[in-house]
């Protein structure tokens, strides 16, 4: 068989730059999530530390050790980045869920001012810090939202919403600019 | 309107779907007679005070939730898990 070339929902629309932020695509070699069976949680907390140093995240947190990244995913679910070791489906059902994913960082000086315009959470430093990751609306997706630093997100929306997204981030950031030149 | 998820914590009322009277978790049995089923579809108080409904946290955890408010003074008093409530794992 040809080698078939991966696309990402993204491509075409980013990178895009501004006013003060910037949005890039991220394509990301594995999203596996990770649903823990009933009062597998700390189990499966051991298993993770044990093959891939780190544990699982509470609610409305991230937790990362190197490439690996797992991001707290709603009631019973993680999302984890990075190729998942095969012991941990002892105490959870695994789901690759690479391709269901479009996935955004945000960046700049003006990011939280452009959120502000699209989530209806608090993403000020002083109530978002890094390594928090909520689930939320950004304008009328559901998305999971991480601050990676201080002026950075990485933004998660399901891979058909992609061209939403990029829209809906791309109307705060113009009309955030349109304000700041007035 | 922010509703107090015990999940995720004080949201905005954009990311809930409302779903109805909290009575709906009091199914009653299935040989509870005509009275009692009628009674659990079709028929719901009106109350002007305090009120339990059920929402469902659609734009954040996923978690079905028991919310108590006053429908006159439009205070939101608390929300509880729907599972917990339940007795159910998960």
């Amino acid at each position: 068989m040809d080698k078939l070339v991966a696309k990402s929902a993204c491509a075409g629309l980013l990178p895009l730059t501004i006013g003060g932020a910037q949005v890039t695509d991220i394509t990301p070699s594995h999203i596996t999530s990770l649903a823990p069976y009933n009062g597998q949680e700390a189990a499966l907390s051991q298993a993770l530390k044990k093959a891939h140093g780190l544990t699982l995240p509470s609610a409305n947190e991230a937790t990362e050790n190197g490439a690996m990244r797992a991001v707290w995913g709603g009631s019973h679910v993680y999302l984890v980045g990075g190729a998942p070791d095969a012991a941990l489906a002892t105490h959870a059902a695994l789901t690759d869920q690479t391709d269901a994913w479009s996935m955004v960082k945000l960046q700049g000086q003006m990011v939280q001012s452009v959120l502000a315009r699209l989530v209806p959470v608090d993403v000020r430093l002083a109530h978002f810090p890094v390594g928090r990751a909520v689930r939320t609306k950004l304008a009328h997706l559901s998305v999971s939202l991480v601050r990676v630093s201080d002026d950075a997100f990485v933004i998660m929306a399901f891979r058909s919403m992609a061209k939403t997204l990029v829209h809906d981030l791309k109307e705060a950031m113009t009309s955030l600019q349109g304000r700041g030149s007035l | 309107m922010r509703i107090p998820c015990p999940v995720c914590g004080d949201r905005d009322h954009r990311e809930f779907y409302y779903v109805g009277d909290a009575v709906a978790l009091d199914r009653p049995d299935p040989e509870a007679g005509i009275d009692a089923w009628d009674s659990y579809v079709h028929l719901r108080d009106n109350p002007a005070g305090v009120t339990r409904d059920l929402w469902y946290h659609d734009g954040g955890c996923g978690s079905w939730l028991v919310v108590t408010r006053n429908t006159v003074t439009h205070d939101v008093l608390g929300a509880e898990l729907a599972r917990k409530l339940k007795g159910a794992s998960a």
